[in-house]
């Protein structure tokens, strides 16, 4: 079985060192600073007891005062995964790094999150739409979208 | 001395035969030598993930059939795990065994399709597609005995299967799992030691392992490259535990092998079926639930199976309301994308049709 590590055995191995981008500890998630997510990131990757190289899923959740953006790691290696959370406040502009960089894995489906959630990723080598087209206005999957045409 | 000419940017698709549904790939050319490619699409984007908010629980698995439409009931069954998961549900045994047999033939359907497009992207028109097809056709037969649908089957419900197999569906079962080994091995023999497809596949389009890995490509195409992951394996769920089953890797990575690795799955999907057949246990197939499911406000549940594209995977919060406050669905055809700059740049025009066929995308799943 693919077992989920618990917050305090990932906040255990993060805080040598990283100390300063934990923000939360959960039952079996983190959540960290959106500021310090490559960081951590390039971190769980490279960790010799962890080693969390795969990245399953990257998706965000719009609870209407904040966005929250999900990472689904797995390891290969020890048959574990792990889930690391991020809170961005903003409204009008949420911002957070993109972790193309630690997987180029991600990029798909961060212009997914953008286009449909409305999420920025800073350093995003092309931050386009990709379901809708170009000049689509709002961001569908938030929970305040109002479709606009009514058949 | 080789001649070099201007750069050419060429669109293919959205509409055109071999981009297996509405895709679009805009490549350029240097002459007939791929420089670059970026694939565009959107074109079947129909809004799943919203639709599912304005769902009840049990009717969002209707909305699964239609995101690989050639694979629906491995759609079914990740939805299916991920609701049990976000509210604790026991599923009985029988329906365990339901959805393993359903699922397997389901993957032995899918790879039949693969397999068939992917000979005609070769160029072998018509006649190898339509033999895959025919022993498809005998797999769509069984569902429609089964739920009375071939294609958009919504047979699993959370908690269960919608109904037990009727009398007659298992020794129609037993006959197609007698017959379906020996043709499986017809069509290998045929074509394994065909040498037009052999020097069409080995070594073109290779995928190395590491990138394949940190590319979160999945399924036959990261098998392919040498990683031996499977989420039956790794991660069992309903019945994968007990029933034994391989894992077949291949070595290259290149096009034969994703080829290759589906035409093995095949057969162990049989052996799988076939073990189940004498394991399944009578008894209730759907555990009794409320019409309308609420899970706890604030619950989350993240669970995968093993598609045969790859690791599908549902992502579910709740708010303690009647429908999923965020249904999050995570494809493996649209991940499985991200690789087709590696596969094809460098290769030429007519390997560029083959490699994609050979990725195995279904537009469904990747715009859904």
């Amino acid at each position: 079985m693919t077992r989920v590590l618990g917050g305090d055995e990932l906040v255990q191995r993060l805080r040598q060192g990283h100390a300063d981008a934990i923000d939360e500890e959960g039952d079996s998630v983190i959540w960290v600073k959106p500021e310090s997510i490559v960081e951590v990131m390039t971190f769980l990757k490279g960790d010799a007891e962890l080693q969390l190289g795969y990245l399953n899923a990257v998706t965000a959740v719009d609870f209407i005062d904040h966005f929250e953006m999900i990472y689904h790691l797995t390891s290969f290696e020890k048959n574990h995964g792990a889930v690391v959370k991020a809170r961005l406040y903003s409204r009008d502009e949420p911002t957070i790094p993109s972790v193309v960089g630690v997987w180029p894995g991600a990029e798909l489906q961060e212009r997914e999150v953008w286009d449909l959630m409305g999420v920025r990723f800073s350093g995003h080598p092309n931050h386009k739409r990709i379901m809708l087209w170009e000049g689509f206005e709002g961001h569908p999957l938030r929970r305040d979208f109002e479709d606009v045409v009514q058949y | 001395m080789p001649i070099k000419t201007e750069p050419v940017t060429v669109n293919i698709g959205p509409q055109h035969p071999s981009t297996h549904g509405v895709f679009r790939l805009r490549v350029t050319f240097d002459g007939e030598l791929i420089l670059d490619v970026e694939p565009v699409f959107g074109y079947l984007h129909r809004g799943t993930e919203k639709l599912a908010e304005e769902r009840n629980y049990v009717q969002v698995v209707t909305l699964t059939d239609r995101l690989d439409y050639v694979a629906s009931m491995t759609n079914n069954q990740a939805y299916c795990l991920a609701v049990e998961k976000l509210m604790g549900i026991e599923v009985p045994e029988r329906a365990k065994y339901l959805r393993v047999i359903t699922a397997e033939l389901q993957r032995v359907a899918s790879h039949l399709v693969a397999t068939g497009f992917f000979l005609q992207d070769l160029g072998a028109l018509g006649t190898p597609l339509m033999y895959c097809f025919r022993e498809r056709e005998r797999i769509l037969d069984l569902f429609e005995m089964l739920c009375g649908a071939r294609i958009t089957v919504s047979y699993m419900r959370p908690g269960g299967v919608f109904f037990d197999a009727p009398e007659d569906f298992w020794p129609r079962l037993r006959q197609l799992l007698r017959e379906l080994p020996s043709y499986i091995g017809e069509l290998e023999q045929l074509l394994m030691e065909n040498e037009i497809l052999l020097i069409r596949t080995r070594n073109v389009a290779v995928l190395s392992m590491e990138r394949a890995i940190e590319c979160s490509t999945s399924g036959p195409v990261l098998r392919a490259s040498g990683m031996r992951w499977d989420w039956r394996k790794a991660d069992p769920y309903d019945v994968y535990d007990k029933v034994e089953f391989d894992v077949p890797v291949g070595s290259n990575g290149d096009n034969l092998d994703r080829f290759w690795i589906r035409m093995q799955e095949m057969r162990q999907s049989l052996r799988i079926v076939d073990q189940c057949l004498d394991q399944i246990p009578v008894g209730p197939v759907r555990t009794e639930l409320p019409l309308v499911l609420r899970p706890p406000a604030g619950a989350e549940a993240y669970a995968r199976v093993e598609s045969p594209k790859g690791e599908l995977g549902f992502y579910l919060v709740s708010d303690g309301g009647i429908s999923p406050y965020r249904c999050k669905i995570r494809s493996p055809s649209l991940l499985n994308l991200h690789v087709t700059k590696d596969l094809l740049v460098g290769w030429k025009l007519a390997d560029m049709i083959v490699s994609l066929g050979s990725v195995d995308i279904n537009m469904g799943e990747v715009d859904r």
